[in-house]
């Protein structure tokens, strides 16, 4: 009896642990992408769409641009989804990729604690901004982890003439995080940050803080999307790919990205359509 | 704190709709950390309990290695499986990045030890008591180590729970490997992670509270069946 039911459940075990997932798909591809799109909700808006039409599965990993794109380089996701315009350029020129195409825009804001010690709410100059908040030596927390946002972020102190490894540790924190947890951080110690406005929409811990510099041309925040060099990695789904970015960069696919809105704000303008026409 | 209060309100509706994004990801959490658990009780029981028995050169290192592995980073864990399992890696060609099998290798990989160092353990100790008798009864080395891994049975089965437990939390392997792929790798512990990067607190601690719910409920299980047999080996 008791050897019976050990006997049972072993094999039960088994059994569990051989089942495949209940949605494994035939087709699908691997997209290496950033936490913005996938946290703002904008992929579980937008791909629905696509495997309806298509059939195929789009799945998402999503990891600050530095990693997605080493993830790419190493053939190990199909497409890359990404914003970091220089790295992106870098990662078709090196034949990585095969060709970007631009998808979406949206914008960075500095965001910080409603009583603003530092004085910067409503500026228009990033750059003046940040070193407004060096200045005053009050906290801001850094993502620190090689991401799209991070690049634009450190373009920023270097535009602002600060040295920011010098304050590392004292006013100025690098958390090594995603958007998300970097907020999660800043909001608990009343510092500033710099944000994609996607994941700040959608944000829903912003006790105490809000957007206090927004509109500096060098905070244009454009995404691109590359299909990974299939002649460099043979197990890439090329067609597959292909099929996705196309539909991406399609009146169909802008308008799904276009559509997409938090409290009625749009947060990501579709800009693929520029380019083609 | 009113995230408490929202939290086991968020944990509450999850389960009364009978969400079904949460049973998928549940039964996913369960199907990678039970067959996880499985393969490394498969191969780390013989492995500690031939540790245990045998004298070769190189014994204690052995024992002193796999007492510290008890301990590995799951994040580095997950790194070196994702290494190997990487397109670019050896074992690249067989696609597994980002599947469930992955993420049952990488936990394999964690809970191995923990399995094999104390099942070598309790064997040793048995070994001590009953030595004499089993040399005398003429039994193998081969017969000794099954009859003390079946006679140390009960006390193992604890060895098994904490593999349970070492895989069931952690996060840090199953993210690199798995990817937290939406209806493919999304588990508890990524889950919960994802709601944290969200700002969504409430729901990452109403999913920790189901979590712990549900691991509470495996071990309380294990216990009742543990005692069930224990007084019918008894009596």
């Amino acid at each position: 009896m008791g050897k019976l039911a050990i006997r049972i459940l072993s094999a039960a075990l088994l059994a569990a642990s051989f089942i495949p997932t209940a949605s494994a798909a035939e087709k699908f591809i691997i997209v290496a992408s950033t936490t913005s799109t996938k946290n703002s909700g904008l992929f579980d808006h937008i791909l629905p769409l696509f495997e309806k039409k298509t059939g195929i599965q789009v799945r998402v990993v999503a990891v600050g641009t530095g990693q997605a794109i080493r993830m790419a380089q190493n053939g190990d996701a199909d497409v890359l989804f990404v914003h970091h315009r220089p790295s992106e350029e870098t990662f078709v020129a090196e034949g990585f990729g095969v060709k970007r195409f631009d998808v979406m825009v949206n914008d960075f804001v500095v965001v910080g604690p409603d009583d603003d010690p530092a004085h910067i709410a409503g500026m228009t100059d990033a750059a003046k901004a940040l070193e407004k908040i060096a200045l005053a030596r009050a906290p801001f927390v850094s993502r620190g982890d090689d991401s799209g946002t991070h690049k634009k972020e450190l373009a920023l102190w270097r535009a602002a003439g600060v040295d920011v490894v010098q304050a590392s540790g004292s006013w100025y924190r690098e958390t090594g995080s995603g958007m998300g947890a970097t907020l999660n951080t800043a909001s608990a110690m009343q510092g500033y940050a710099l944000a994609d406005r996607g994941t700040w929409l959608s944000f829903r811990n912003r006790a105490g803080m809000r957007v206090l510099v927004e509109g500096d041309r060098r905070l244009f925040n454009p995404y691109g999307v590359i299909l990974v060099n299939p002649e460099r990695h043979p197990y890439v789904k090329a067609d597959l790919g292909r099929e996705f970015i196309a539909w991406l960069i399609s009146p169909e696919g802008q308008a799904a990205i276009g559509t997409f809105r938090i409290n009625g704000e749009v947060l990501f303008k579709p800009n693929a359509m520029a380019v083609t026409h | 704190m009113t995230d408490f209060g929202s939290a086991l309100g968020a944990a509450l509706s999850l389960v009364v709709r009978l969400d079904p994004d949460l049973a998928e990801i549940v039964l996913l959490s369960l199907q990678v950390s039970v067959g996880a658990v499985f393969l490394a009780t498969l191969i780390g029981m013989p492995l500690g309990a031939a540790v245990a028995l045998f004298r070769f050169p190189g014994r204690t290192a052995i024992v002193v290695m796999l007492n510290a592995l008890m301990g590995l980073p799951p994040v580095v864990v997950g790194l070196i499986v994702y290494l190997i399992l990487s397109r670019a890696g050896p074992l690249g060609v067989l696609g597994l990045l980002f599947t469930p099998a992955a993420m049952i290798i990488a936990q394999v990989v964690l809970v191995t030890p923990i399995i094999a160092a104390l099942t070598r353990q309790v064997v040793e100790d048995l070994w001590t008591e009953y030595e004499e008798q089993l040399r005398s009864l003429g039994a193998g080395p081969g017969r000794a180590l099954t009859a003390l891994l079946w006679d140390g049975r009960f006390t193992l089965l604890t060895a098994v729970l904490a593999g349970f437990g070492r895989a069931s939390a952690e996060v840090g392997a199953v993210m690199i490997v798995g990817g937290n792929i939406d209806h493919v790798t999304r588990v508890m512990t990524t889950a919960i992670a994802l709601e944290v990067s969200k700002g969504d607190l409430a729901l990452a601690l109403g999913l920790g509270i189901i979590l712990i719910v549900l691991s509470t409920g495996i071990n309380g299980a294990a216990f009742v069946l543990k005692e069930a047999a224990q007084r019918r080996h008894a009596g």
